[in-house]
């Protein structure tokens, strides 16, 4: 293996190791979701007035277990080597920025898509689902995946204690993610939060992965794979920048 | 070409509060280590010789002069620089999720180095690793940890070693093994940089040795140039009581053990006569050569009068 590929290789084996807290304890928690929010609501609320809303509410669940793992991953991973300083064993190596992006991002999109997968294998049976547009499903996964990937390497390479990381992933994440439509189609919502979430990038990653299953979606796909394309730009752009630097990690 | 280069190295922190002046922890520092020496790096606690390691290792950036290992700069040829590097860490660190075989296998893939089982092997037979290559790190001892950090440095068969007080709070039998192994390396050929704080090591390995005070290089010699350039002989003898003031100034004391140095037959005499006249009883009393912690004290008394050679 090279060396990124080895950084790559490093990082799956250590969330793998843990899979019990990465990838299961995730997949419980969307199963929860879909149980309780199905039960209470399945009966009472259509989208897209004939898709029923345990089929609708299951891709936004695989989707937000998906943001929020692949940030954990990278966030978690640097946060935690920093802190116990075995980071020096990465930062000693000839290994470019490039290398470090890639592997972090890379690993974070196998964490982000495995929980998603778990979400569906465990739910998907409960609910009647299709896949009219299979490539825009892998599409929107990998690139939102791929995104907050990168966000969490940003944010791990900022926090200097968990209390820091704690904040950014609980005033940040969650709210974006929670706020994205994936409980919900924003159709639904009253005048000024439709336009707010039309700020928000989690809206589009959500919606054009919704697209893929049922060929519907709150705005065209075309356009959300544009927003997508252009925040995961921009946060990549700024995720090397701070590693090309050595930000707070090479004084 | 020197293994390594430091032309006029010089490091500068940020005031860490407001109203806090800037610290300068290394200060015009030049010096050059040839291939295959097996040199000392020494100085009291806050002198920069870890800042100037890490320097070296890319881990901090100096705010002017330019270091080179092997021609390569370490920050415009980052990558060829750290190829050439093995850097042992002075903080014992280590990464709990794998075992001692896994965190070998992956350090040496951070440096594209594959199939090298049989040097893994080695490193953890000549460093009394190999019934532990299993286990994960977290089980390990102290000792143990600090071993598979020198491992972890080895991977790649580095042309230069870097080691930072390696043996710092670490068992005898580490040091022996960690000692022998490193002088066979050193005899193959490889470069090898020191920092310790048990100068009878340094005096026992290092053919030359650098001394480093408040940031800047206050000696520069052979280990054997600075040994013949003691100035003075030690008397040494162990007290039942508390040492006269006047003496106090010059003397190393370590529990009992009291060592003065001494120029001359009347300086003993004097001495003794002022331990005599406080009623205090000597015994096992000795004169012997200075060794490398007397030259350090003498050095770091004079402060930069010595000036770098």
């Amino acid at each position: 293996m090279t060396g990124w590929q080895t950084l790559f290789y490093k990082e799956v084996l250590r969330f793998w190791k843990v899979a019990f807290q990465t990838i299961a304890a995730p997949v419980l928690t969307s199963v929860l979701y879909m149980l309780i929010f199905g039960h209470v609501l399945e009966d009472r609320v259509k989208v897209y007035d004939q898709v029923p809303y345990t089929s609708f509410l299951l891709p936004g669940l695989m989707m937000m277990s998906v943001l929020q793992n692949a940030f954990a991953n990278s966030s978690s991973s640097l946060i935690q080597s920093k802190i116990m300083g075995n980071l020096v064993f990465v930062l000693l190596t000839p290994l470019s920025h490039w290398s470090w992006f890639v592997a972090y991002v890379g690993s974070s999109i196998v964490r982000g898509l495995a929980v998603g997968a778990g979400v569906f294998f465990i739910t998907g049976w409960m609910v009647h689902i299709q896949f009219v547009y299979p490539l825009w499903i892998l599409v929107f996964a990998i690139m939102g995946a791929a995104m907050l990937g990168a966000l969490g390497l940003i944010a791990g390479l900022w926090a200097e204690k968990f209390d820091q990381m704690a904040a950014f992933q609980n005033f940040i994440i969650m709210p974006m993610t929670f706020l994205s439509g994936v409980f919900y189609s924003i159709h639904s919502l009253p005048a000024f939060w439709q336009r707010l979430s039309h700020f928000n990038p989690f809206f589009y990653m959500i919606d054009g992965f919704r697209y893929g299953f049922f060929g519907q979606s709150d705005v065209s796909p075309w356009t959300s794979l544009t927003v997508v394309a252009t925040a995961l730009l921009l946060v990549s752009a700024i995720a090397l920048h701070l590693l090309r630097t050595g930000y707070k990690i090479r004084s | 070409m020197s293994a390594l280069s430091f032309q006029s190295v010089s490091k500068t922190y940020p005031p860490r509060s407001a109203g806090a002046s800037p610290f300068k922890a290394l200060d015009r520092v030049t010096l050059e280590v040839q291939e295959g020496e097996f040199f000392g790096l020494l100085g009291p606690n806050g002198a920069g010789k870890t800042t100037l390691i890490s320097i070296l290792a890319g881990l901090v950036r100096a705010s002017e002069g330019h270091v080179r290992v092997h021609g390569h700069d370490v920050q415009a040829d980052y990558a060829a620089a750290r190829r050439l590097l093995g850097v042992v860490p002075q903080e014992l660190v280590f990464d709990p999720f794998f075992s001692v075989r896994e965190a070998l296998k992956i350090q040496s893939g951070y440096f594209g180095v594959r199939h090298n089982d049989a040097w893994v092997d080695e490193l953890l037979e000549s460093l009394g690793l190999a019934d532990k290559a299993g286990a994960n790190m977290r089980q390990l001892s102290g000792g143990m940890k600090r071993r598979v950090l020198v491992a972890q440095s080895l991977v790649h068969k580095p042309r230069v070693i870097v080691l930072d007080e390696p043996t710092a709070g670490v068992d005898v039998e580490l040091r022996q093994t960690l000692w022998q192994f490193i002088a066979k390396l050193n005899k193959q050929g490889h470069t090898v940089l020191l920092t310790t704080h048990y100068l009878e090591e340094a005096e026992a390995l290092c053919g030359r040795i650098a001394m480093l005070k408040q940031g800047q290089v206050v000696a520069l010699e052979r280990t054997s140039d600075l040994l013949r350039s003691a100035t003075a002989q030690v008397l040494r003898l162990k007290l039942d009581g508390e040492l006269p003031a006047a003496l106090r100034g010059v003397a190393r004391v370590t529990g009992r053990i009291v060592q003065l140095p001494v120029h001359n037959a009347i300086e003993i005499e004097s001495h003794l006569a002022a331990i005599r006249a406080a009623g205090l009883v000597a015994e096992d009393v000795e004169i012997r050569q200075a060794d490398l912690e007397d030259v350090f004290l003498e050095v770091m008394s004079r402060g930069q009068t010595g000036g770098q050679k």
